[in-house]
């Protein structure tokens, strides 16, 4: 090649040489100029233009490329060159009488040329076929010249085979065509096909081997494609069958490989089966390409009459197989054992085989799928049992094999009681000595197991009762919430005598679901997959066996998981769904239910929540009830100064026409309350807030999600904090991916008591568009709170040692939201102000403690007394004590906000009487927060 | 769409040559590399060509201390892109004489050309 292109150079040299003249000389020059600018167009133009350079200059292209007058040279990069253009803007392509003209080019006698037009050719086609019927049987006729050898230049053959990429590229461009209707070119096509079948020898020198294997591996993947012949499809079942084991291993993977897509197009199973021992041999090979392959095909392959070898055959292996491996092999023998099983027993000892063999690598949805089977067939259910309390003779056993076996036992012991060793007490002996081996999301199973135990001997056992009780006892002041729950509730259930019966009666049956094991397996694949947005654009995979048995939801959102990144619930449907499925799970032993399938009888968005944020989305959305309305204080009041921060109503949605989802004030009203939840939602973001608070310090999580299928920009998420308060917040990206979810922790630290509020400056680009908004951050003065009962021993000496102003403060409040008095308790008790009745002998009154934390005041016991007026409920009186008069004053000014009625939005009532006292708001001015606030 | 990337990777996982056909950000590239490479090396002669890894098929060649990496969707003929392979060393084998790792680092403008020429012609 290069030295071709020096030849160029010493022709054109002596041709300047020659020439007898200046005029001939510039002649010649210009010539070699325009031969250089048209090929340094070509590929200028495919590198480097844009989509409206593609479509201005394509025509262009198009012209050289058709054109009879170019040299080869420059045609081949014109060819390439549109190929570049169009797949950058298909539509360039798409004009009245291209396709005559690409039937024209695939005429082509010089094989340069005709190689790339058929890359052209194979990008057309592959986006649509409809248009270039007249194409096929030009395609047809280049195989038949290749084949036969006819008119090949020397330099496109390759080890004495005629260009074998170009044959490949062919019957690529073929297969896109459903069928071959015309008789005579399918006869055509058929001939070269069997010839290059049966024509095709392994011979010594490996490239060879190779090249002609390439075009062999196209032929059968295009009779494949054409099938109905059925002649051809057993032969090539027949090669495929030699392939398969020959020692070769790249032919052997290819011969797997291809035998698993044969049998996705037609029903091959019976043939293939008699190739079954051979592809369990390669499934014991040392290459683990070769390994997947045929684990691959023998997934595939698999059904009722060959399941048991199957499976067997893969549990043998499971054994010895490495761990890359193993997760996909214990998934896969779990799903073709449901799917396949001759009979139910079967089913569970395979299962349990499974667990004994490979715990680590068997996912919990493995062991809930044969909890719900046996509790949905009765008659499995003393071979269950039975099973796991053999299982449980062993002396070392995973821990998942204990939770299932606790599990079955606790549910139906009682049918094996006339058996030796299977006694209530020996049962609970035996599992109970697993106890202490377990890990911590095991031992609530356990102290299920033996209520149930309890509950089925009966009368009761003396001695085993106490032992449980014993049990009971000792973890009632387990750290772990739910074990600490269970073990009280089950202690107090178990004292009910005949009442427990009821209460912990046998599990009802399952509803019938789709298995969520094959909803899994298609999981893997998307993990597997890639960790970058590339996916989303190849998402058209090629089958595979895992793809064939699932079934995708129809719209198939693309799915992505990714380190630190999960998606974003899309409908609010979606989150009812996540509430729904939080309920099974947090209610205690019904732990069991697998929530996927729950989650994939609704759209896409459903299951895409199913893993995530969960706890999120639960407490997000619903709602608001009216008494924990607060801090809304209409923005007109902003001008009043010590309502500056809270005027802060968002902004950025009168500008932009990206409408928030839901009422930003009312979704930050319900946060001040509680500690998770929405922030903020619209069409394109959702902002959700997890927060945890400590003392005086506190963690915040913004979860930012993108819920579309674009990438979000510039995305700024800058806090403005005010002054009392200390936040950091960690890098937020400045593009979040399509469908993900990054989450930004957030510090903060509480300095001194102030009701201002930080703010999050948040904004981003979707397309052009600009969206910015200025949303309130919960981390209100209530959050540092922690609600402390006070006895009227401890309360009274303080309530008099705080005489008077400034540390304790008295105001009438009037304008107060009619409420009964319960109805203020509980929102004191909301707010972090506990109530503690019976202090005040007037029953009309009220009075709770708190205690409040700040870097400055530390700890701090505040006294509220409220005092209302039976007679008149929109007044009262409050009376505020604390050791710190600015705390004092903030929380009593806290309170009043409130207590007062929250006009509903834009209608206030008269203006509450707000009497700011400048002295004690020593923030002021140097508050980012507040200044940004008195601008808005 | 076939071809995604082209890497040659001497014994010691240094690349020494790398083309993209997609975009992939450098820390991306970095580690894609280096999880192929990790697999690809620790193979022995009789195993075969072609290793999957994500989404990508790897179908690779070893000439003496120098690996030749394609990467691959699922929808390209793995024996046509080893034969590439070959070619494009015999190509650039005809071109310097004797090619070795030496010739593709201090000429790797001509190795990045004659990869750019070929794959375009030949695939």
């Amino acid at each position: 090649m290069a030295l071709s292109g020096m030849r160029g150079l010493s022709v054109f040299i002596s041709d300047v040489r020659n020439c007898r003249n200046k005029e001939q000389e510039r002649l010649r020059v210009d010539k070699e100029l325009g031969n250089i600018r048209t090929r340094f167009k070509n590929e200028k133009v495919g590198n480097i233009g844009g989509r409206e350079f593609a479509e201005s200059l394509a025509p262009d292209v198009q012209k050289l490329l058709i054109s009879s007058s170019c040299r080869p040279l420059v045609r081949k990069k014109a060819a390439l060159c549109l190929l570049r253009l169009f797949r950058k803007n298909p539509d360039i392509l798409n004009i009245d009488g291209w396709s005559d003209r690409m039937s024209q080019l695939l005429d082509e006698r010089d094989l340069g040329v005709l190689t790339s037009s058929m890359s052209l050719f194979v990008a057309l086609v592959s986006n649509n076929h409809e248009a270039y019927w007249s194409c096929l049987p030009k395609c047809v006729k280049v195989m038949e010249r290749l084949a036969r050898n006819q008119d090949i230049p020397q330099e496109y053959t390759y080890y004495g085979i005629p260009s074998p990429w170009l044959q490949v590229k062919t019957m690529r461009a073929l297969q896109y065509f459903p069928t071959v209707e015309d008789p005579s070119i399918r006869r055509a096509l058929f001939e070269v096909l069997q010839r290059i079948l049966m024509g095709t020898d392994v011979v010594k020198n490996v490239n060879k081997n190779n090249a002609s294997h390439a075009v062999l591996f196209e032929a059968l993947a295009l009779v494949m494609h054409l099938d109905s012949e059925k002649e051809m499809m057993s032969q090539c079942v027949a090669l495929l069958g030699k392939f398969i084991a020959v020692r070769e291993p790249n032919i052997r993977y290819l011969g797997l490989e291809n035998m698993t897509r044969m049998l996705m197009v037609t029903d091959v199973h019976e043939i293939i089966k008699r190739h079954q021992a051979q592809i369990i041999t390669s499934l014991k090979d040392p290459d683990i390409s070769i390994r997947r392959r045929s684990l691959d095909l023998l997934y595939g392959m698999c059904d009722v009459s060959n399941a048991k070898d199957i499976v067997e055959e893969l549990l043998q292996y499971l054994a010895t197989a490495d761990f890359a491996m193993r997760e996909e092999l214990a998934l896969k023998a779990a799903i073709l054992a449901e799917k396949f099983a001759p009979d139910l027993s079967w089913y569970v000892d395979v299962i349990l085989q499974l667990i004994d063999k490979a715990g680590d690598f068997v996912s919990d949805d493995i062991w809930f799928r044969v909890v719900q089977f046996v509790t949905n067939n009765e008659d499995l259910q003393p071979y269950a049992a039975l099973k796991a309390r053999e299982y449980l003779d062993k002396p070392a056993i995973h821990e998942t094999m204990v939770k299932v076996s606790a599990y079955l036992l606790g549910e139906y012991s009682h049918l094996l009681a006339r058996r030796p060793g299977c006694s209530p007490k020996e049962i609970f002996g035996i599992i109970h000595e697993k106890l202490p081996t377990v890990s911590t999301p095991t031992i609530p199973i356990l102290l299920t197991t033996y209520a149930k135990i309890l509950m089925h001997s009966q009368p009761p056992d003396p001695e085993l009762q106490n032992q449980i009780w014993a049990v009971y006892s000792k973890y009632e002041s387990c750290i772990d919430a739910e074990i600490q729950q269970r073990a009280v509730e089950y202690f107090a259930l178990s004292r009910k005598g005949e009442a427990l019966m009821d209460i912990l009666a046998e599990m009802p049956k399952f509803p019938e679901r789709q298995s969520s094991l094959i909803k899994k397996a298609e999981d893997t694949e998307a993990d597997t997959a890639e960790l970058s947005a590339i996916k989303l654009r190849t998402q058209q995979q090629t089958s595979n066996a895992l793809v064939l048995t699932d079934q995708r939801p129809a719209n198939g959102a693309p799915q992505v998981s990714q380190l630190g990144m999960v998606m974003v619930p899309s409908t609010s449907n979606a989150d009812q769904n996540a509430v729904d499925q939080r309920v099974t799970q947090s209610n205690g032993t019904l732990s069991v239910v697998d929530p996927q399938p729950l989650a994939q009888d609704h759209a896409p968005a459903g299951d895409i929540l199913g893993d995530l944020l969960s706890p999120l989305a639960i407490e997000g959305p619903p709602g608001v009830s009216p008494q924990s309305e607060f801090n809304g204080v209409p923005s007109h009041e902003g001008s009043v100064g010590a309502n500056d921060a809270l005027a802060l109503a968002p902004v950025g949605d009168q500008e932009s026409t990206v409408k928030p989802i839901g009422d930003i004030a009312e979704r930050f009203q319900a946060l001040c309350l509680k500690d998770s939840g929405v922030l903020y939602e619209d069409p394109y973001v959702q902002i959700g807030i997890k927060a945890e608070w400590r003392g005086h310090q506190g963690r915040m999580v913004l979860f930012l999600g993108n819920k579309n299928t674009a990438p979000l920009d510039s995305v700024q998420a800058v806090i403005l904090p005010p002054s009392h308060l200390k936040l950091d917040i960690s890098l937020v990206p400045e593009i979040i991916p399509p469908r993900a979810q990054v989450q930004c922790p957030l510090e903060v630290v509480n300095l001194r008591p102030s009701r201002d509020v930080a703010v999050l400056d948040f904004s981003y680009k979707f397309g052009t568009h600009l969206v910015n908004n200025k949303l309130r951050l919960p981390a209100v003065l209530n959050k540092f709170l922690q609600p402390i009962q006070v006895s009227a021993e401890e309360f009274f000496p303080q309530w008099r040692s705080l005489p008077g102003p400034p540390l304790k403060l008295q105001e009438v409040v009037r304008g107060v939201r009619p409420m009964p008095l319960g109805e203020m308790a509980n929102l004191f008790n909301s707010l972090k102000l506990m109530v503690c009745p019976g202090l005040d002998p007037n029953p009309c009154n009220l009075v709770a403690s708190t205690t409040f934390y700040s870097e400055n005041t530390r700890a701090m016991l505040c006294l509220i007394r409220i005092e209302t007026d039976p007679a008149d409920r929109t007044q009262l009186r409050m009376t505020v004590a604390s050791g710190d008069p600015t705390l004092t004053f903030e929380l009593k000014e806290f309170i009043k906000e409130n207590l007062v009625s929250i006009p509903t939005a834009g209608k206030p009532p008269a203006p509450v009487a707000q009497q700011p006292q400048p002295n004690n708001q020593p923030i002021a001015s140097s508050d980012p927060g507040a200044l940004l606030a008195g601008l808005l | 769409m076939g071809i995604r990337f082209i890497l040659m990777v001497n014994k010691q996982g240094q690349t020494r040559l790398a083309q993209y056909y997609e975009y992939l950000t450098l820390e991306e590239r970095r580690t894609l590399e280096g999880e192929i490479v990790r697999k690809c090396l620790a193979r022995n002669e009789q195993q075969c060509s072609f290793v999957e890894h994500r989404t990508y098929k790897i179908v690779y060649r070893r000439y003496a201390s120098l690996f030749f990496l394609v990467g691959v969707d699922n929808e390209e003929n793995e024996l046509a892109i080893l034969e590439f392979i070959h070619l494009l060393v015999e190509t650039m084998d005809r071109h310097f004489g004797n090619v070795c790792e030496l010739d593709i680092m201090f000429h790797l403008e001509k190795a990045h050309f004659m990869l750019e020429e070929m794959f375009h012609k030949a695939l």
